[in-house]
């Protein structure tokens, strides 16, 4: 939690070869990930520096055991391989929230039966293939909280919370445009006081991840800022969606 | 959701100089041995299903996988697990793999990599760094097989291209890479300020993708 604020910008910009090598911590990975859907230059960068490590591989070559080669056979002869995504990534990523509702319940709900699969392709921590790892362990932490709401604008926010964890994410479906030049902005409630957690990525439908510390939150805040973000929140425009207190 | 990987293939500028078969631009053809199979073609049949293809890959590719995995968690039970989970997810969702994205081979190792290093993180990490073990201590062993022969001349020219990287970036890429720590870890045991590694990190990748000529 030490890496949740305090990270700049640049200080994000730097990370790129740490990232591209593993190399960064659970909560870092996070960040940078986060920053990753936002940066272009990072994404190209990121790329190429784990694209360029990948040849060190090359020193470390070892022919594995035959039995190696049965098994990996045998696997792809009992598995069947998953159909090509037909959307484009934009869709997907679109199409990625809903799910990440559903799929957010389920893990819940899994955690709850103590029941960890193989046949439906999870990985070890039990959850869907395609939930991060932080989002991972916010919705199957066992005091996770989930609040739904249904916003006047027609979209539907998720946020869900732990608070021996620290840390909420909101999945928005269906939010609208904010506004030429203005931006969604997130919010933490603690004691009556909002404090600013970070700005939503554009497009109705996102998970993110609330900057600062969530425990003891009493509610997040959603308001319309100008583009880049505000100190003080926009009261008018304000929605709470309030949260158990603990 | 882990990260994507531009290609490095076709793109190398031969340092070596002892490239035996060159391919007709001279460059050294990243991914498959001289005259090996097409990865990328394999994996679209593989995502077709074709078992085949898919035993073909897995020939052009487990040394590098495999060895991989072991350098970094250093027990051949588990490496052979990361090995195998990493083959089987290629195979689950090889149709989903995007070309532009990245070459097969950096896609294969980028996910081998990523699983080894969860691995190390997680349950045996404390005993792994009781071990004197040293990351420099493992010779490659020399065998017979067409991947292997390329790997190790592909490793001659990456070696004298970690030769132009400081004693730092160096150490601080081969212990990332190769030893699964954090860059905080790597600060620690190269024993620089906090949060100077990552930039050593970054630096010694770039002047090695510089050197290689990987990437866009």
């Amino acid at each position: 939690m030490n890496a949740r604020s305090g990270w700049s910008e640049r200080d994000l910009h730097a990370l790129t070869g740490a990232y591209a090598v593993d190399a960064l911590d659970d909560d870092e990975r996070e960040l940078f990930e986060q920053h990753l859907s936002e940066c272009a230059d990072c994404r190209a960068e990121t790329a190429e520096l784990a694209a360029t490590a990948t040849v060190l591989a090359d020193l470390s070559a070892t022919v594995p055991p035959a039995s190696l080669r049965d098994r990996v056979l045998a696997d792809a002869a009992a598995v069947r391989p998953l159909p090509p995504l037909v959307t484009s990534l934009a869709e997907a990523r679109r199409r990625r929230a809903p799910r990440l509702v559903a799929a957010a319940a389920a893990v819940v709900l899994l955690a709850a039966a103590g029941a960890v699969g193989y046949e439906t392709v999870r990985d070890r921590t039990g959850c869907p293939a395609d939930l991060g790892a932080g989002e991972c362990r916010v919705f199957s932490a066992s005091d996770a909280q989930t609040v739904t709401t249904r916003l006047d604008n027609g979209a539907t926010a998720t946020v869900v919370r732990s608070h021996t964890l620290g840390r909420a994410y909101i999945v928005t479906s269906d939010m609208p445009d904010p506004g030429k030049d203005k931006v969604f902005e997130l919010w933490l409630r603690k004691d009556g006081q909002l404090t600013g957690a970070g700005l939503m990525p554009s497009g109705p439908d996102n998970i993110v991840l609330l900057s600062g510390d969530a425990a003891g939150a009493d509610a997040v805040g959603i308001t319309v800022e100008q583009a880049g973000g505000a100190t003080t929140p926009n009261l008018s425009s304000a929605v709470l969606i309030d949260l158990d207190e603990a | 959701m882990h990260l994507v990987d531009t290609g490095h293939a076709d793109k190398g500028e031969s340092v070596s100089m002892i490239e035996p078969t060159p391919l007709a631009d001279g460059a050294p053809h990243r991914g498959a041995p001289a005259g090996g199979p097409d990865l990328a073609a394999l994996l679209r049949s593989a995502a077709r299903g074709d078992q085949q293809a898919f035993a073909e890959l897995y020939d052009a590719t487990s040394s590098r996988v495999y060895g991989l995995a072991l350098r970094i968690v250093r027990d051949s039970a588990q490496a052979e697990e990361v090995a195998q989970e990493a083959f089987l997810e290629v195979w689950r969702t090889a149709a989903r793999f995007d070309e532009r994205q990245g070459s097969p081979i950096s896609w294969l190792l980028t996910l081998t990599h990523r699983r080894a290093v969860d691995r190390v993180r997680s349950a045996e990490a404390s005993s792994r760094r009781d071990t004197t073990y040293h990351h420099r201590n493992q010779a490659t062993p020399h065998d017979a097989t067409a991947e292997a022969a390329h790997a190790s001349l592909e490793a001659r020219r990456v070696r004298s291209a970690l030769d132009s990287l400081t004693a730092v970036q160096r150490e601080a890429v081969e212990l990332a890479y190769f030893g699964g720590y954090t860059h905080t870890e790597v600060a620690g045991l190269l024993e620089l300020p906090v949060g100077t590694a990552k930039t050593r990190i970054r630096d010694g990748l770039i002047r090695l993708r510089d050197t290689l000529g990987v990437g866009s």
